[in-house]
């Protein structure tokens, strides 16, 4: 009410000018008003900014537990028993932790195995492709032949395309090399990233070629030069790239289906999918979930150690292959 | 300095990869041409010696094909709500993210984690987070809703049947709606948040005199400045979502439906596959180039509202 009273006087002391001694008095008031405005202004400013931010931190939390409740509902789950799994109003901790789960899905799924074949796979794969990848980014990147670009660019143009208008004739190019049910049919075909040659080649072009011309006059050859200078400054993206096939490799499951899905060559999601099929609503969740969890373990595991690399390689590389 | 042995030293160094490249690249690219265009195409058929006329037969099969047009539509569906969603709901993200200081990495890595992990196995988890089991044939009662129902339940809703035997179509894709966008999502924020570092501060600076509003800013200044990097995600999103699979593959199993309704949510890639597994190679061709053709002017076109749309 206080406040109301002195800006009507003010505004008829404004409009009506008023005897001097008055005015001073009335400079003073409004000094010391508009101190307070700006005070009341700084204040429910600071509020409204504590408020945002308030909101903002509640919203990301919102977000994270949502990324994050699967994971813990998986890991809940896979600790469970069977009958506890089945309680009509379910239990966010384990009564009673039941590790044989952990076992019997190692078992059911025969996973010691199906890891055996991809790290093979997985290895084998990446260091075969990073030789190729190497060498074709060098050739691109810093030697001079007849035909070069016009190479680069029908490989690029290749990047385009969908996997699976290769995926057909690869099928029955495998079945005619007899390579059906073999390491080699999910190795081989997918040695050539256009994409990986491409990254490789930008980072080659960023070494200086006075290195090169340097070395050239200590009459080092090429190779020699590609070897123990360029790979040296390349290597983050050789992790990279190391690190997105080996992803690769554990997360691949419709080629092995169609190539090589016998027991002796199944990779680990083939593998996965395919012990607990039951769609019925009647399998043994709790032993799915260990074994999810097991093949889950390994990335979440890599991901924590070389979260700068994975990141990077990521936002250079576009979708999940 | 170009000699005769640097050429042939070019050629030698590329040799490995041009090798594997005529044979699993160019090559394929020819024959699946070839096989596409061959009228009634199969492997069998080809082995045993049978010569083909060439023809739009196949395609004609494959768009008159009902169990296409189900593909076709699963896939367009997916594509057409998952992205945007996930591209908005990352960009909030990403921009909440940038303007906090505490918990900034930590949640950071959180929200990166569903990349690093395999889609078959977290489909697997979100079946389980759906699943019911013992449901009555009425639908009224179940021994175990599942953690998502009883969620429902305690903000006094009705338990759905998401993916059981007799679960409805949109209930079905309302389940890899939801698991697209969560595994869509680090990729996305991934990508904006990078955009947003790297704006200049300036901006804000000066728009903060100016006494502008945060929603003003957002979409004034935030979204202009960040429109390379919204459009390079829809783009790559558009170009995964029509190739959607395996995630399907993870939450429903290589039936591709609930029990008792298989291929219902079967996409194009589904459908190449399986004339694969047919023997059909002709359809497969067919049905890979017309995908090809759908992500290319997709693309094209995506490429063509940025242009005029996205500030360099």
């Amino acid at each position: 009410m206080d406040k109301e009273e002195n800006k009507m006087t003010e505004k008829v002391d404004s409009e009506n000018i008023a005897p001097e001694n008055d005015s001073v008095e009335i400079v003073k008031i409004e000094v010391s008003q508009e101190e307070l405005d700006v005070k009341k202004i700084k204040r429910s400013q600071k509020i409204g900014k504590i408020a945002a931010t308030v909101g903002v931190y509640i919203f990301l939390i919102f977000i994270a537990i949502i990324v994050l409740f699967p994971f813990y509902w998986m890991l809940n789950s896979s600790l469970k028993t069977i009958e506890e799994y089945k309680w009509t109003k379910p239990s966010f901790f384990p009564n009673k932790l039941d590790w044989a789960n952990y076992y019997e899905a190692y078992k059911a799924a025969s996973l010691g195995d199906l890891f055996l074949h991809t790290v093979y796979v997985g290895l084998i794969s990446t260091v075969l492709s990073l030789i190729i990848t190497v060498l074709s980014a060098f050739a691109f990147a810093r030697l001079d032949f007849k035909g070069k670009n016009a190479v680069f660019a029908v490989l690029l143009a290749t990047m385009m395309i969908p996997g699976e208008l290769f995926t057909i004739t690869n099928y029955s190019t495998i079945y005619a090399l007899g390579w059906q049910n073999t390491f080699s049919a999910m190795i081989i075909p997918f040695l050539v990233s256009v994409f990986y040659i491409y990254l490789l080649r930008q980072n080659f072009l960023q070494i200086p070629n006075e290195l090169y011309l340097a070395a050239k006059v200590d009459g080092t050859s090429d190779f020699k030069y590609l070897l123990k200078v360029m790979v040296p400054l390349a290597l983050p993206t050789l992790i990279s790239i190391t690190i997105l096939k080996m992803m690769g490799a554990w997360n691949t499951y419709v080629w092995p289906n169609l190539v090589a899905n016998d027991d002796a060559h199944k990779l680990i999601t083939n593998g996965l999918r395919n012990a607990f099929t039951a769609a019925d609503g009647t399998s043994d969740y709790p032993v799915q979930m260990a074994a999810v969890a097991i093949v889950s373990a390994p990335l979440f595991i890599v991901f924590l150690f070389l979260r700068k690399y994975i990141m990077k390689g990521v936002s250079r590389s576009g979708i999940k292959g | 300095m170009v000699d005769g042995k640097t050429q042939w030293k070019g050629w030698l160094y590329l040799a490995p990869a041009l090798i594997m490249l005529a044979i699993f690249t160019f090559w394929p690219i020819i024959n699946t041409l070839y096989m596409a265009f061959s009228n009634g195409y199969t492997s069998l058929g080809s082995a045993g010696g049978e010569t083909y006329s060439l023809g739009i037969e196949n395609f004609i099969k494959v768009i008159q094909y009902k169990g296409f047009v189900t593909c076709l539509k699963n896939t367009c569906l997916l594509c057409i709500i998952t992205v945007p969603v996930s591209t908005i709901l990352a960009l909030l993200i990403s921009v909440a993210l940038n303007s906090i200081k505490v918990l900034n990495r930590a949640l950071q890595t959180i929200y990166f984690l569903p990349y690093v992990t395999n889609s078959i196995a977290i489909g697997m988890v979100f079946a389980m987070m759906f699943n019911i089991v013992g449901l009555t044939p009425n639908g009224d009662s179940a021994i175990t809703w599942g953690i998502i129902n009883n969620i429902i339940q305690l903000f006094g809703g009705k338990g759905i049947n998401w993916i059981n035997a007799g679960s409805n179509y949109w209930a079905n894709m309302m389940v890899m709606i939801i698991y697209i966008v969560w595994n869509a999502l680090p990729f996305k924020i991934l990508i904006l948040l990078g955009g947003l570092q790297s704006i200049n501060k300036q901006y804000y600076d000066a728009a903060k005199i100016d006494g502008a509003s945060r929603s003003r800013i957002l979409w004034r200044i935030t979204v202009p400045l960040l429109s390379p990097m919204i459009a390079y995600v829809v783009i790559t999103g558009f170009i995964g979502g029509f190739k959607e699979y395996t995630s399907i593959v993870g939450v429903f199993g290589n039936t591709m439906g609930p029990a008792g309704n298989p291929r219902v949510l079967n996409t194009i890639v589904g459908f190449i596959y399986d004339s694969l597994s047919n023997n059909n190679y002709g359809r497969a061709s067919a049905a890979a180039l017309i995908l090809f053709v759908i992500i290319f002017i997709v693309t094209m076109l995506n490429m063509y509202v940025s242009k005029k749309k996205v500030h360099y």
